[in-house]
């Protein structure tokens, strides 16, 4: 292993994002804030508790995920797409780091950035609501392979993306919308049922509710099918990053 | 000069690109150790294909490229370690620092870190006040030291130069130079491709010419330009004459800038140059001349003439 390698590319990802720490920590506090100030006190006054919950503590796993999926899809896709932009990525494909190990250094990067920022939304959501976490250990398991899923996703967008244009569409038109739709801020049951069944459709609706489920044991679906369906996620993003290696897609001619 | 093993080999190394578009064909070569060996070519001849399927940048259609006896694909982490890359164009990540981006390279290509090494390749590069400066910030010439000092960071067997000098001006040009000298002196072998012939003519010991991504001719620098360089007699002479005489017809004796300079081409290999029966038969035909100059053909010329009579 090139472990030197893999820290090298870990740090420099970590150091581009400390030039912009005061940015990259006070936007996502101030999204919250507006959140919360948006559907805790405006919404959240009419709609008391959901499932037991009041709806100010119930949007948190939501909100923590929907700045999980962003920041890590942006964070990744974007510490592989600018160096291919700029053309620095020759430097990276003449040297003696294998594919895998590439992988770890961007990913890892991306995936600690994104975790850094939901433990961020936590602390400042414990500000507006008292947040409880029933299951430590699988809030914790779920935020790493979440992080991780989604920062390999980017990755593979990053790679895929041969414009600024490409690279903004899938987080903007496809990710947040899914999320939006996923229950971050509802609980599916409160839709007409045929909608539900829409909705099972939609992958982010597994990631939300397991989280949900690690901080008040309330899911929409069951946790297994959860875990599941991430890991499923994570195995695919695995194997078409094997697959972009072994082939050179958009990386060698 | 070389040490007589070939540090890389290629053999029969063929690129297609999509489009079937022919890039490199069947081109074997071997690259000794501790030689500077310039790859000289017109535009899209197969150079920069060449240079970045041994660096692992372009996948290989067919063949086999082995660095110090690993093969470039299979024991890609041996092969690589070996070699640093300069690019041709001003790639890298413009909002880093010059010792930071340094040091990534060093680290990328599985060095531990080393503030000396990196003090030493920078200092040697004058790039150790700028050491902090943003790369966005650096002059031109500036930046291409920058990428030398990152291909040297992780202290690397063979070094790369696609068109090292391309647009830098001529002080920079000769620092290059002069760089290029004290890393063949400390055993780097080196592989550069140039626009600019006068450069493989100061710095190379051996010539490669590729064309059409068929490599035309592999040659020592000196050989080459004995053997194929031709040399030119310029004659002064006091009045200039309307026509060549018809006894001086079979010197092929040709006017230059004027009719009062004449310009006799001969071989130097030759078992006869022909020269002192040429200045006899002046002297009989009463053409008087004041000064003599002699001028080799440069390297330029060579090339050119090859790629022309390649094609």
């Amino acid at each position: 292993m090139n472990w030197y390698g893999v820290r090298a590319i870990y740090r420099f990802e970590m150091a581009r994002w400390g030039r912009t720490f005061g940015q990259s920590i006070v936007a996502p506090v101030i999204s919250t804030s507006l959140y919360f100030v948006v559907f805790g006190a405006a919404i959240g006054s009419r709609i008391t508790e959901v499932d037991g919950v009041s709806y100010g503590a119930f949007i948190v796993p939501g909100l923590i995920m929907l700045m999980l999926l962003t920041e890590s899809i942006s964070n990744a896709s974007f510490g592989i797409y600018f160096p291919r932009y700029a053309g620095a990525i020759y430097e990276l494909l003449s040297a003696p780091i294998s594919s895998f190990e590439a992988t770890i250094g961007y990913v890892g990067a991306a995936a600690t950035k994104s975790i850094i920022i939901g433990l961020i939304i936590l602390v400042t959501s414990n500000l507006f609501v008292d947040v409880t976490i029933m299951h430590p250990y699988w809030m914790i398991a779920f935020l790493f392979l979440t992080a991780i899923t989604f920062s390999l996703f980017g990755f593979i967008l990053g790679i895929w993306a041969d414009n600024w244009e490409k690279l903004g569409v899938v987080p903007t038109l496809i990710v947040t919308p899914l999320t939006f739709l996923g229950g971050s801020f509802y609980s599916i049951s409160m839709l007409p049922e045929f909608w539900q069944k829409v909705t099972l459709f939609n992958p982010v609706v597994y990631l939300i509710s397991g989280f949900r489920w690690s901080f008040y044991e309330n899911a929409d679906v069951p946790v297994g099918l959860s875990l599941g369906i991430t890991a499923g996620f994570l195995v695919a993003c695995l194997v078409v990053i094997g697959w972009i290696f072994r082939t050179g897609y958009r990386l060698r001619a | 000069m070389s040490n007589g093993d070939p540090v890389i080999r290629i053999e029969n190394l063929c690129k297609i690109y999509a489009g079937d578009f022919e890039a490199l064909k069947d081109v074997s070569l071997d690259i000794m150790e501790g030689e500077i060996f310039a790859l000289l070519g017109p535009n899209g001849a197969g150079k920069s294909t060449l240079i970045n399927i041994v660096c692992g940048i372009v996948n290989k259609t067919s063949g086999r490229v082995l660095v110090n006896g690993y093969d470039n694909v299979e024991d890609f982490r041996q092969a690589r370690t070996q070699i640093g890359l300069v690019p041709q164009e001003l790639l890298t990540e413009t909002f880093e620092s010059v010792s930071s981006t340094t040091a990534f390279s060093r680290g990328l290509f599985g060095k531990s870190p080393d503030a000396d090494h990196i003090e030493k390749v920078l200092r040697s590069l004058h790039l150790w006040d700028k050491r902090d400066n943003v790369i966005l910030t650096l002059s031109g010439g500036m930046k291409r030291r920058v990428l030398i000092a990152k291909a040297l960071a992780h202290e690397p067997k063979i070094l790369f130069l696609d068109e090292p000098t391309a647009g830098v001006d001529v002080e920079l040009r000769q620092d290059m130079w002069e760089i290029v000298r004290e890393l063949r002196a400390s055993g780097v072998t080196v592989i550069l491709t140039t626009h600019y012939i006068e450069e493989a003519e100061q710095m190379a010991d051996r010539i490669g010419v590729i064309n059409h991504g068929e490599i035309i001719l592999v040659e020592e620098k000196a050989k080459l330009m004995r053997e194929l360089g031709k040399k030119q007699l310029f004659l002064e002479l006091d009045d200039a004459l309307e026509a060549i005489p018809e006894t001086l017809l079979s010197y092929h004796l040709q006017f230059g800038a004027s009719h009062s300079e004449l310009i006799y081409d001969y071989d130097t290999r030759a078992e006869h140059t022909g020269i002192t029966s040429l200045l006899g038969d002046l002297s009989l035909a009463g053409i008087r001349f004041h000064d003599v100059k002699t001028r080799q053909s440069s390297l330029e010329e060579i090339f050119v003439g090859l790629v022309k009579r390649q094609e």
